[in-house]
């Protein structure tokens, strides 16, 4: 299924994996430091059925206003730690990042019905296309550019697809699994060479 | 030259190598799996926006690197270490460029992708009175995806075979695929290694090795890896490498070297040539 859906979304265990998602409306930057922040101290902005994406973007001031070069996806495993009392404290209802997450996520999602959704890694430019302005900034001060929590307004943000569903489903584990026996074929091919 | 290197760090970083778009564009339309497609569409559409905007392919500009090819009689060969660390300096301000550079040990950033031993220059010298500076930014993702075994020299071909496909299986979605391969075989650990990512970025998608035996093992790794259904992202599909690339040297009788090098899709490679008048020319 592709969905073009708008911010706050509200009904995220209809996504299934597979499914293609674009966004219009607001999507929230948090990477390692702004997790740690938000979990400690509350959020400055309410985050029920927000689209958190796992970027440190390069952003410059061109005329007073921010400009946003490139914001592709950053590694989203090194925020396993904090995921799963992120979702239960604040109820978003997509993490956007790059290559997946880990068990104690899986079950996050499926308990408080949020997915985790892949932005193709690398798409800087697409990404920042997509970003219409910076609607706001918190924590710019003490975290710095790549690290504080930006919200941007975007148009038909994505494709942005669905890894992980509310529904115990993991696209990483059935590829992890294919490629394994895949792996295991080839190394038996080899070792039957002449 | 200064002027001519910034100009060839922001053609390699804003413009997509053409052997790499048209291989891309080439794996989109053979591609069976519907997800491994929204993936190579989105970074089809991705470098098309980067090329028109003068924008970065990627957020992640590399680490700052070069290999100079040139002639014993060059007669500028004084001037080039400083115009490259120079050229750096200004394409991270008018490209601009993510500051790439850190203190190992006191995690400071330079700011300006300048600091110990970088920009990383690798020298060959050869006969002849021209240089050819390859300009090669080189993303982290990928670079943390890189690997060198010392074999033991009785695990043969087949040894080296096996090892490859478990490299690229274990690196999985995580060095941004689909990716090209670069295998660097014999002399010792430093020599391989540098031949692999000689290997993996300066030849062309495509090209073969001019011994017809190393020719043949790049099709069946090529070939075997595409097997492995890892695809782009590591979200399944047919095509997780553009292609594998084998370079070679004599080895010592005790040790087998194998050292491989993965290069992400954003495949970021120009050069710049320069003749003994002094000419310039960015290709």
């Amino acid at each position: 299924m592709e969905y073009h859906e708008k911010t706050p979304i509200m009904d995220a265990r209809k996504y299934r994996v597979g499914d293609v998602i674009y966004i219009t409306g607001e999507v929230v930057l948090a990477r390692d430091e702004a997790h740690k922040k938000l979990l400690e101290e509350g959020a400055p902005l309410d985050l029920k059925g927000a689209v958190i994406y796992h970027c440190g973007p390069v952003v410059t001031k061109v005329n007073g206003e921010w400009k946003v070069i490139a914001a592709g996806p950053t590694t989203s495993i090194r925020m396993e730690i904090f995921e799963d009392k992120f979702i239960e404290k604040f109820h978003p209802a997509i993490i956007v990042g790059k290559g997946g997450m880990g068990e104690k996520t899986l079950k996050a999602l499926k308990e408080h019905g949020a997915v985790y959704a892949a932005y193709t890694g690398g798409c800087g430019a697409l990404a920042a296309e997509r970003i219409k302005s910076v609607k706001e900034v918190h924590f710019l001060e003490e975290l710095g550019i790549p690290e504080a929590v930006w919200v941007f307004n975007v148009e038909e943000f994505g494709p942005l697809v669905v890894t992980m569903d509310s529904h115990g489903n993991s696209i990483y584990d059935e590829v992890d699994k294919k490629a394994r026996s895949n792996l295991d074929s080839l190394l038996k091919k080899i070792e039957g060479e002449s | 030259m200064i002027d001519e290197i910034v100009e060839a760090i922001r053609r390699a970083e804003t413009q997509l190598s053409e052997d790499t778009v048209e291989a891309l564009k080439k794996a989109y339309e053979k591609e069976t799996n519907e997800m491994a497609k929204t993936q190579l569409k989105a970074i089809i559409e991705n470098f098309t926006i980067a090329r028109k905007e003068s924008l970065p392919i990627c957020q992640d500009t590399g680490l700052q690197t070069f290999f100079i090819d040139m002639g014993y009689d060059f007669p500028y060969r004084a001037e080039l270490k400083n115009a490259i660390v120079e050229a750096v300096r200004r394409a991270t301000k008018e490209v601009p460029l993510r500051p790439n550079a850190v203190h190992p040990f006191l995690h400071k950033n330079s700011g300006d992708n300048t600091g110990r031993f970088v920009p990383y220059i690798h020298w060959e010298l050869r006969e002849g009175d021209d240089a050819i500076i390859h300009v090669i930014p080189k993303g982290g993702g990928s670079e943390n995806m890189s690997g060198l075994y010392m074999l033991p020299p009785g695990v043969g071909i087949k040894g080296i075979k096996k090892t490859v496909i478990e490299h690229i299986f274990k690196s999985g979605g995580k060095p941004c695929p689909p990716t090209i391969i670069g295998v660097g075989i014999g002399g010792g650990a430093d020599l391989a290694l540098t031949l692999a990512k000689k290997a993996a970025i300066l030849r062309p998608i495509g090209s073969r090795h001019e011994e017809e035996f190393v020719a043949k093992l790049e099709d069946e790794l090529y070939e075997m890896a595409n097997k492995l259904g890892i695809g782009p992202m590591g979200l399944g599909g047919d095509t997780t490498v553009l292609d594998v690339h084998v370079e070679y040297a004599h080895r010592h009788p005790a040790t087998l070297p194998l050292g491989i090098v993965t290069q992400c899709w954003a495949n970021r490679k120009r050069k710049v040539h320069i003749d003994a008048n002094g000419r310039v020319e960015v290709i």
